[in-house]
């Protein structure tokens, strides 16, 4: 039988740093819940409103997956593996940190705030050679779930180095579909972005995380428009 | 006082996570940019918890956890992912809890 938990958006650690203003499902930083420390490989799903003009210096990672996914705006980007590049909403972003990658992140426009997600997975191989990909995501295609990042360097979207894979879904009112786990022992992690849905039955709304494990499907239902992220990731790992 | 030892090659990164952790109260970092240095540590002085950052493969991880127990400490080796602010506190939060 399918297992489950439901993180309403309300319950998430805030931390507001002035130019900074983020959300986290799980403990990041200052903010610890052991109750809250992961979902299988997924380990940080931050909802970052960065104010115009700012952002964060240089600062290293190592033996992480991170992948940013601008809401609104667009943030600049430059790291030590010598990247320099603009994200903007519609657009996904993938580090793969290894031995250690240094880099800094910007809100190039002084008017607007950028929103984004920032989501890290755990790793299926300490060490490597870190790595940086950006890619355009389908951002039109309604009603379908549409894959943003995979394990396959030549499958739709982006790759990280771990089993995982995340969708996209755009859904009118009424909506429903079944969605497949791609691998045994994965669980899926489904973010509402907009609008309200239900899995199974359990209503999720705007901003609340909802996980589903020990099966190997789900149905989705839009209760309303909607938009969400679902990341599929091993529970073991 | 909380005695966190850093083992990792890469040394921008192993100071930027001494620096972390030396901002709590109570928590002192030290820093083994080897194994054998690492080695030389927890012979000199018993930890809290040992994080292993980037660079230090399994097969050194295993050399450590080792030398450990041969050492009884029963010092925890929990691996640091990240390389930094985000999940560096969670991790040595729970490794003490589990002491």
């Amino acid at each position: 039988m399918a297992q489950t938990v439901l993180h309403t958006a309300n319950t998430r650690g805030a931390a507001d740093h002035g130019w900074l203003k983020s959300f986290h499902s799980f403990s990041f930083a200052g903010y610890y819940n052991p109750e809250r420390i992961n979902f299988g490989a997924l380990r940080v799903l931050n909802d970052d409103f960065v104010t115009g003009g700012m952002g964060f210096g240089e600062h290293p990672h190592d033996n992480m997956e991170i992948i940013s996914i601008p809401l609104e705006g667009a943030l600049q980007h430059k790291d030590s593996l010598g990247t320099t590049a603009t994200i903007k909403s519609g657009e996904i972003q993938v580090m793969s940190a290894g031995t250690g990658v240094y880099h800094s992140e910007y809100n190039p426009d002084a008017a607007n705030p950028a929103k984004f997600l920032q989501i890290w997975v755990f790793p299926n191989k300490r060490n490597v050679t870190p790595r940086y990909d950006q890619i355009t995501i389908d951002a039109t295609t309604r009603n379908e779930f549409v894959q943003i990042l995979s394990p396959n360097a030549d499958d739709a979207g982006v790759w990280i180095y771990q089993d995982a894979w995340f969708n996209m879904g755009r859904f009118d009112a009424a909506t429903a579909k079944t969605y497949n786990l791609h691998k045994e022992g994965n669980g899926a992690y489904i973010f509402v972005l907009k609008g309200s849905i239900k899995v199974d039955g359990q209503n999720v709304d705007t901003r609340d995380g909802f996980g589903i494990w020990d099966t190997d499907k789900f149905e989705i239902t839009s209760s309303t428009d909607a938009e969400f992220l679902i990341m599929e990731v091993p529970m073991k790992f | 006082m909380t005695n966190i030892l850093i083992v990792c090659t890469n040394q921008p990164i192993a100071a930027t996570i001494a620096r972390l952790i030396d901002k709590m109260e109570d928590w002192q970092a030290s820093v083994a940019l080897s194994l054998n240095d690492a080695l030389e540590h927890c012979y000199a002085k018993t930890y809290d918890v040992i994080l292993i950052g980037s660079g230090i493969g399994q097969e050194h991880e295993d050399v450590l956890k080792l030398h450990i127990e041969k050492l009884k400490t029963e010092t925890p080796i929990v691996k640091h992912y990240g390389g930094g602010s985000g999940l560096l506190y969670a991790e040595i939060y729970q490794a003490l809890a589990k002491k």
